[in-house]
């Protein structure tokens, strides 16, 4: 380790973090190959994908720099809101559309990101909550606009780049949240290996010595939370556009909470344990609503708890084990 | 008008008495406990049942809805929430945002999700007029109790030995330990009181508030709300936090029913801006 100075090596690490894996190439064809194989099963994986994102956005602000937040929704149920009536009203294409849903949620981040600079953890947990809760006070009362209670009716999409029509089996649905989810989740995983990325976990690890040694503090949270947020509009603006529909459901406390519980289960603080738990939360949860459907909050909880309290050592240590693997096979190669 | 603030004062009472074991506790061991609501609804359905059920009178009732939530909160705290303080602030808030959907979802199990109602006696039932204010007067019963409470808590906390460890402990647990406090049963004497309290303002606050299922869930943010703008130092800051509460949500419904919730929301976080450490918080490093 003597060859090269420091930002010689912090580079080396880099690079070989950013390498693909080939688990992680597996991972993209399973997802791909889901499409062919569970042809029935298109409308759930749609909503895995969509949760996956919303997952990987909360991640992005949890794991990697270390904000807790109970209100995440309030960007997810922006940027549906945003994209639904941005389709009812000016235009029916899903591209721009989906980049009116992550625009919109981005301000609202960067407008709201003051707020979490300050405080304890406590202080942004409620304050995040706030928000949320907010939003889901004015999307009820400005019925005019967003419907109230009946929700958003009546958004009629285009097609995808003019081309793909949206059929209700859900083809092309997953297909569209599968390629958007994997163009923001490849370039999160660029920006999580670059030297922002660094700088995030070295704020969350210690934010004083971060200041200390010279990190903005501020602007590279106000950043990474607004990066967050616009993604979070991203998830809700797809959900807008392949359900056709948008209730008060996407601001609601539970989406937030259930959000926390998949990135418990897959791990916070690689890009991937929000996308394996949204897939393991999905599947859980379609288990449990199958033979007990009035009850499943409580199953819900009941693993929580049970995770929180241990278990999640014993999943996680598989996870962990091959995690270990990959990140020796990148420190060796480069020497 | 003043009955607008009479009955804000004795919904915030009643709040106060909800949350104030809450904001010690989350003094004392830094612990976020969502789920401080699921023991106030307990101590509601403990009521309900004692008075269908067994057919205890109301006044009667209410002890036993403190004892039952404090014997509840006692052996939660031995059992499950010991292994949680060392975690971090994430860990438990989803710990305890779990026990409260297995809370909610149980309790509509045992319960059925319907509104729960009791009979309240015949002399707090009604209203009568005092200086042209209408005065309920379960809410006038309300504001005696829980300001006898508070004065009580007020006492214990500031002049007795058990309150002056509570405080040591609360400003630095390490060195109250090393002070050969108990700092553990100490914890554990404090979270099962705060509990009973939980559970009595959820058996007095029936009447107001209503009781179903999502209680715990519905007035989770209620209570972090007192506890954040009172701060976690004191007795009084919650106090005023819940009275200032109560009163800012009556109002609000009264006076401007469209706009819902929002003014309290509104107000918490406009308050958690310009006080991050809460209303009332002394310089704590």
């Amino acid at each position: 380790m003597s060859e090269g100075s420091i930002e010689a090596r912090v580079q080396r690490s880099l690079y070989a973090a950013r390498r693909w894996h080939p688990a992680e190439i597996m991972f993209w064809l399973l997802a791909v190959a889901a499409f062919f194989l569970l042809p029935r099963q298109l409308l759930i994986l749609n909503e895995i994908a969509i949760l996956g994102l919303f997952a990987v956005s909360l991640d992005l602000i949890l794991g990697y720099a270390g904000i807790v937040s109970l209100g995440h929704a309030a960007f997810f149920g922006f940027g549906a809101y945003a994209a639904g009536l941005f389709a009812k009203h000016a235009s029916a294409d899903p591209l721009a559309g989906l980049a009116v849903g992550m625009g919109a949620a981005g301000l609202l981040g960067l407008l709201t990101s003051p707020l979490i600079l300050r405080g304890s953890d406590l202080t942004r947990l409620m304050v995040t909550l706030g928000v949320a809760l907010i939003l889901g006070e004015l999307a009820n009362s400005l019925g005019w606009l967003t419907g109230g209670a009946d929700g958003l009716q009546g958004i009629m999409m285009g097609s995808v780049l003019g081309l793909f029509e949206f059929d209700i089996f859900g083809k092309v649905a997953y297909l569209y949240s599968l390629a958007v989810l994997f163009v923001l989740f490849v370039l999160a995983r660029r920006i999580v290996g670059s030297p922002f990325g660094l700088s995030l976990r070295a704020i969350r690890d210690n934010p004083l010595r971060a200041s200390a040694s010279g990190v903005p503090l501020h602007w590279r949270l106000v950043a990474v939370y607004t990066l967050a947020a616009a993604y979070a509009g991203a998830a809700g603006a797809l959900l807008a556009q392949t359900t056709q529909f948008v209730s008060l459901d996407v601001l609601a406390f539970h989406r937030s909470a259930d959000l926390m519980l998949v990135l418990i289960i897959g791990g916070a603080g690689y890009l991937y344990g929000g996308l394996i738990g949204a897939v393991a939360f999905k599947l859980l949860q379609d288990v449990i609503a199958s033979f007990t459907p009035q009850y499943w909050m409580f199953w819900i909880g009941l693993f929580l708890v049970l995770f929180v309290l241990g278990g999640r050592e014993l999943i996680h240590g598989g996870i962990k084990a091959v995690v270990g693997r990959v990140a020796r096979l990148g420190r060796r190669s480069p020497t | 008008m003043l009955t607008i603030l009479f009955d804000g004062v004795a919904y915030g009472m009643i709040l106060f008495v909800l949350a104030c074991g809450l904001s010690v506790t989350m003094g004392l061991m830094n612990f976020i406990n969502l789920a401080h609501g699921a023991f106030a609804m307990f101590g509601g359905y403990v009521t309900v049942l004692a008075m269908q059920r067994l057919g205890l009178p109301f006044l009667w009732a209410l002890p036993a809805a403190f004892l039952v939530a404090a014997a509840a909160g006692l052996v939660l705290e031995r059992l499950v929430y010991r292994p949680m303080y060392a975690k971090s602030h994430l860990d438990q808030v989803m710990f305890s945002i779990g026990l409260v959907f297995m809370a909610v979802a149980g309790a509509d199990y045992l319960m059925g999700s319907s509104q729960q109602f009791v009979q309240l006696p015949a002399w707090l039932s009604g209203r009568f007029d005092l200086a042209g204010i209408g005065v309920g007067r379960y809410r006038l019963f309300i504001i005696l109790l829980c300001g006898a409470l508070a004065f009580a808590m007020q006492w214990g906390f500031t002049r007795t030995r058990f309150g002056s460890r509570l405080r040591a402990a609360v400003d630095d647990a390490r060195v109250a330990r090393g002070l050969g406090i108990p700092v553990n049963r100490l914890f554990a004497l404090t979270f099962a009181f705060g509990s009973g309290l939980a559970g009595l303002g959820g058996a007095l606050g029936i009447e107001l508030m209503g009781l179903d299922p999502t209680f715990s869930l519905k007035f989770m943010i209620y209570f972090l709300i007192v506890v954040t703008v009172g701060g976690t130092s004191t007795i009084s800051g919650p106090f005023f936090a819940a009275m200032l509460l109560g009163v800012a949500d009556v109002a609000g419904k009264y006076l401007v029913p469209q706009l819902g919730a929002f003014i309290i929301y509104a107000l918490m976080v406009v308050l958690l801006i310009t006080r991050p450490h809460g209303l009332f918080a002394r310089g704590r490093a």
